[in-house]
């Protein structure tokens, strides 16, 4: 089987537009959580999320392209393209693949739409509402954009929607299916209908995240988008491209338990998948980027996991301290900050911790990056619904 | 125990888990009546609306019996927490 590396990132988040921006808030442990600018917030039980920062649409797309594209796509188009311009690889469109994650589509022009509805009682919608909040306006908007005419899809398994795409299209460039793959996620969830169910369900920090912290007091909602460029390692290297890592293994597994409660053994059904499929031994692993949401659920649960596949846990963090939850671009999200772990031998700390939790006895790189290098790494992403995707990656 | 109390949010429980009310008992725990973490969400949601209250998450989290869950929701009503 062929070796498949990643050659070009790009990303859009609460750092603000861009990778180096994303990378420098992972480098210095700064937390990217801010009060919600999106919508007022008073009548919520929750103020703080990981939003895009001062995120304008017209520095990046004209106004009849922008009129085409939800939140949730520009962020993806933007991190395609930078993606591509690092890589520097000519796509060969039939032979090349895009697959990206979303768990929620385009909710920011949905919830327009339905003001617009049920609070307005307009009777004539924007025409391309459907094509603006369909879930796979992204894969086909970087399909359109960069001329990919080999598979292009969309896939949603809430939280680890993104984590699963990147592993459907590692998995194509390694069979032969194709030779490249686009590959990541994106979310656009700050609106007023969605932090309204997210509140309901009791899971959302009134502060901040906490991860793995004794005081954690629930997740924090971020937006965003990551894109990664897969290709061979043979063709990448006979072009002389720069390498961030290889991608390795790829597991996935489903809990079959509970809609939201998340199983220890589900979650590292899928660590150990993925280390089997990337032929890694649990000492090989020198760091995960874990699923770390912050809940009082999440955190022991995967720490269970964790200890269950590896006797001697390598250190562990969760960068969502940093970046928010950011949900079907969260495993995207994820996936670039082990990348960036392995390639600048640097690993990303859980920002916000304050006191050890014994029933998350890891080593969680408490608010200090740490400089080490690591062989290999994981990039966990547990769903609701108890779908698991795990990630293995290698350096080089 | 405040009796009014009690027998509303027996109601609300016996009706949100369709069951006959006359199952529920004031020492009732969660677990017994077979009530998970989904299901108790589910509950808080119609409890806040029955009294027309809002139930913080810290005070939620110790509603595992119908007691806990009247003397939470009393409390909230006592101390007349406005709805955020």
């Amino acid at each position: 089987m062929r070796r498949v590396v990643i050659t070009g990132l790009g990303v859009v988040s609460a750092a603000g537009v861009g990778r180096d921006a994303f990378r420098q808030s992972l480098a210095s442990g700064t937390s990217c959580i801010r009060p919600i600018q999106a919508l007022d917030t008073s009548m919520l039980k929750f103020h703080f999320g990981a939003e895009v920062p001062g995120f304008d649409s017209s520095n990046h797309f004209s106004p009849k392209e922008s009129a085409l594209l939800d939140r949730s796509t520009q962020f993806a188009a933007i991190a395609a393209a930078e993606a591509l311009t690092d890589s520097g690889v000519s796509l060969d469109p039939s032979r090349s693949a895009v697959v990206t994650g979303c768990s929620l589509g385009g909710k920011v022009t949905e919830e327009a739409t339905y003001r617009e509805l049920f609070a307005e009682s307009r009777t004539r919608f924007d025409p391309f509402t459907i094509p603006k909040v369909m879930m796979n306006a992204s894969a086909s908007c970087l399909s359109m954009r960069h001329g990919v005419t080999g598979p292009c899809f969309t896939v949603s398994t809430a939280c680890a929607s993104a984590s699963h795409a990147i592993g459907q299209a590692f998995w194509m460039v390694r069979s032969g299916l194709v030779d490249a793959a686009l590959a990541g996620g994106t979310e656009a969830p700050f609106t007023l209908g969605v932090l309204r169910a997210w509140e309901s369900m009791r899971v959302v920090s009134p502060d901040t995240c906490r991860p793995f912290s004794k005081d954690r007091a629930g997740l924090v909602l971020g937006e965003g988008a990551a894109i990664l460029v897969l290709e061979t390692l043979d063709a990448a290297q006979a072009r002389g491209a720069r390498l961030y890592a290889e991608i390795c293994g790829f597991g996935m597994s489903s809990d079959a338990s509970h809609i939201t409660m998340p199983s220890a053994s589900g979650a590292a059904q899928a660590m150990s998948a993925a280390l089997a499929d990337a032929s890694l031994s649990p000492a090989e692993i020198g760091y995960i980027n874990a699923h770390g949401t912050g809940t009082p659920a999440n955190d022991p649960t995967e720490t269970k996991a964790i200890r269950s596949v590896f006797p001697t846990p390598p250190p562990v963090s969760s960068t969502k301290a940093i970046h928010g939850h950011a949900l079907g671009a969260a495993g995207a999200l994820e996936a670039a900050a082990t990348v960036l772990a392995l390639c600048d031998d640097t690993l990303p700390p859980t920002a916000n911790f304050t006191t050890p939790d014994p029933e998350c006895d890891l080593d969680v790189v408490p608010n200090q990056p740490r400089r080490t290098q690591v062989e290999a790494a994981l990039s966990n992403s547990f769903a609701f619904g108890g779908l698991n995707a795990v990630l293995a990656f290698r350096h080089l | 125990m405040n009796e009014e109390i009690t027998q509303r949010v027996i109601r609300v429980i016996a009706h949100n888990q369709h069951v006959d009310p006359s199952t529920i008992n004031p020492d009732s725990t969660f677990a017994e009546l077979g009530i998970d973490s989904l299901d108790g969400l589910h509950i808080l949601f119609a409890l806040e609306e029955e009294f027309g209250l809002d139930i913080p998450d810290d005070v939620a989290r110790t509603f595992t019996s119908i007691r806990q869950a009247v003397d939470g929701c009393a409390a909230v009503l006592e101390k007349k927490i406005i709805p955020a």
